[in-house]
């Protein structure tokens, strides 16, 4: 009664087959990802040092180190972060808590998933016409993080609305059913659970700012400074930039330094993405619904 | 409509008095003519096949329901002689007079303490109530409903890491540090064992007397066990109200005593 009949051997080999199938697939997808990790190693690796991460580049940044862009790169994205993550958290609460479901916010949601989409050198000229030239910020720390802020908050916003979403509506009924108004509610149960999930969502999505070059190139990044910034209204060197130049605008640089300085600007957004993954993790552990 | 009869008489009080009630949800009428007095400080049960309005009307006395969008109602909801539905009526208080318990226990994912008191905090934070008044106001509501030797050495732990039996009596117990004037309650049991039921049941059966509830069942013996009043509703009419034993020995309308001997399933 229980035997195996010749369907269930066909069925059952079908399943194998797919199964490899798709799993040599998915060994295809992330052998790119490590051939580029193991190149820059192998071929950046013998560059990192000390003096390479804390020293000034020297000899027409054909040698010495490259702190300045080091430091430029953590400037932009923490200035774009203090702008896109206050603004972008709170649009997501009104896209989320209180927003009515009409037209209006569904014009809204499509109009931030298109943003989402618009590429980072339009996004460069529209920081180039407002931040430098309309509000006269000049080319600036300010008017690139700006830029870089503007061109993160659509994933910041869907980040957060995303992890506002998963707090089981359960408990915002639980609340309204005692009294309380939606903001209590907001303060009291939502965002606390919800707060790690959208730090780690915007982190992760954030982390992809710290490499891109174009929208920063026209606003406040400098090719070479020989001075570091001091405040948002100065102009810094960034690595993306840096790598860009050294790669190809500078003769004479040694093979090594541009893979060392890809090696130092992927690290940094590999750094940030394994934090934003641990934390994650760990509070996924804590919670308990 | 005259064969309902009401069993209150004209000296008892209403707790939830309603007039000429007819609810819609966009164009489907749930709710025909709901005339009903349901009496203060006793348990009333409210019983009736699957789909005939019972959540409906429950939600509408705390008014719930509008937060739908396109729920429409007419006539009136007295509770204890204010109309819910009034210009000038604050949702707020509504939600705070008027205690809910659901079908799915639903705790708040914070301590047990912080559960029990929520609704205290939230509606008297215009005078301060030192630590040690709160641990009295929580333990006094969580002895009520017989939770507190169970929880007394986990208060910190989490409200939603409690057995469902549990969390639906703290669910319970969180209303009452607000002394609300009417506890409604949907199907608080389906959710649990018959233990838990069975513990559930018991606890209802405790506050009877403090408080007035109007409890939703589908469980006749619960119905009969556990309340002193019952109403029949049937495709959104209300068909019978009287006294629970009267309703379960000598029903009035044959549509009732159908429904109770099992024959609308
Ligand atoms: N949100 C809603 N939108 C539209 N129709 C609804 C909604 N909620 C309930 N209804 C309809 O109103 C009628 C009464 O529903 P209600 O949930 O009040 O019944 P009930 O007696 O509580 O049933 P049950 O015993 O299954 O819980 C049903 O026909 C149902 O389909
Ligand atoms: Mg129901």
């Amino acid at each position: 009664m229980f035997a195996q009949t010749k369907l269930n051997i066909h069925d059952r080999h079908v399943q194998s087959l797919v199964r490899t199938l798709f799993m040599l697939m998915t060994a295809l997808l992330i052998l790119p990802v490590l051939a580029i990790l193991a190149t820059l190693i192998v071929k950046g690796g013998s560059m990192i040092s000390w003096d390479f991460l804390f020293s000034d580049p020297t000899d027409g940044m054909t040698a010495g180190g490259i702190f300045p862009a080091l430091l430029g790169t953590i400037w932009l994205v923490a200035v774009a972060l203090m702008v896109s993550v206050p603004l972008g958290i709170a649009a997501a609460i009104y896209l989320s808590e209180f927003a009515p479901d009409n037209w209006m916010t569904r014009i809204i949601n499509l109009a931030i998933i298109n943003l989402a989409g618009v590429p980072s050198i339009v996004h460069a000229l529209f920081g180039v016409g407002a931040f430098v030239l309309f509000f006269g910020f000049g080319t600036s720390i300010l008017a690139a993080s700006l830029t870089l802020a503007i061109m993160t908050l659509p994933v910041v916003i869907v980040a957060s609305r995303e992890s506002l979403q998963a707090v089981p509506q359960a408990f915002r009924e639980a609340c309204w059913n005692m009294g309380a108004t939606r903001w209590q509610t907001i303060m009291k149960v939502v965002l606390p659970n919800a707060i790690s999930g959208i730090l780690t969502g915007v982190i992760l999505e954030v982390s992809r700012t710290t490499g891109e070059t174009a929208p920063i190139m026209f606003t406040g990044a400098a090719f070479f400074l020989p001075f570091l910034p001091e405040s948002v209204f100065d102009q810094t060197m960034a690595l993306s930039l840096h790598l860009f130049v050294v790669s190809t605008q500078v003769p004479n640089v040694p093979e090594a330094l541009p893979y060392g300085v890809a090696l130092v600007l992927i690290s940094m957004v590999l750094l940030m993405n394994s934090i934003s993954i641990a934390f994650r993790m760990y509070l996924r552990g804590k919670k308990k619904w | 409509m005259n064969h309902i009869q009401n069993a209150a008489t004209a000296h008892d009080e209403p707790v939830i008095q309603t007039r000429k009630l007819n609810l819609w949800y966009g164009d489907f009428q749930a709710l025909y003519d709901i005339n009903l007095n349901i009496r203060k400080g006793i348990i009333t049960s409210l019983i009736g096949p699957s789909g005939c309005g019972k959540s409906t009307f429950l939600r509408s006395v705390n008014r719930i329901n509008e937060r739908l969008g396109y729920v429409r109602i007419e006539g009136s909801i007295d509770v204890m002689k204010q109309n819910v539905y009034a210009p000038e009526v604050e949702l707020v208080q509504v939600r705070k007079q008027i205690g809910m318990v659901f079908q799915r226990p639903n705790p708040l994912p914070i301590s047990i303490r912080d559960n029990v008191l929520f609704g205290h905090n939230l509606h008297n934070r215009d005078q301060k109530t030192s630590r040690s008044e709160q641990d009295d106001i929580m333990e006094a509501a969580l002895r009520q409903v017989l939770l507190w030797d169970k929880v007394k050495d986990r208060l910190n732990h989490k409200g939603t890491s409690l057995s469902l039996e549990e969390q639906q009596k703290l669910c319970i117990a969180r209303l009452i540090p607000v002394k609300p004037a009417l506890l409604l309650m949907d199907e608080p049991c389906s959710a649990l064992d018959p233990k838990g039921t069975e513990a559930v049941e018991e606890l209802i059966w405790e506050l009877r007397g403090d408080y007035s509830i109007l409890i939703v069942t589908h469980n006749m013996a619960q119905a009969r066990r556990a309340s002193e009043e019952c109403i029949f509703m049937l495709m959104g009419k209300v068909v019978e109200h009287t006294s629970t034993e009267q309703m379960f020995v000598t029903p009035k309308q044959q549509q009732t005593a159908d429904y109770i001997e099992g024959r609308y399933g």
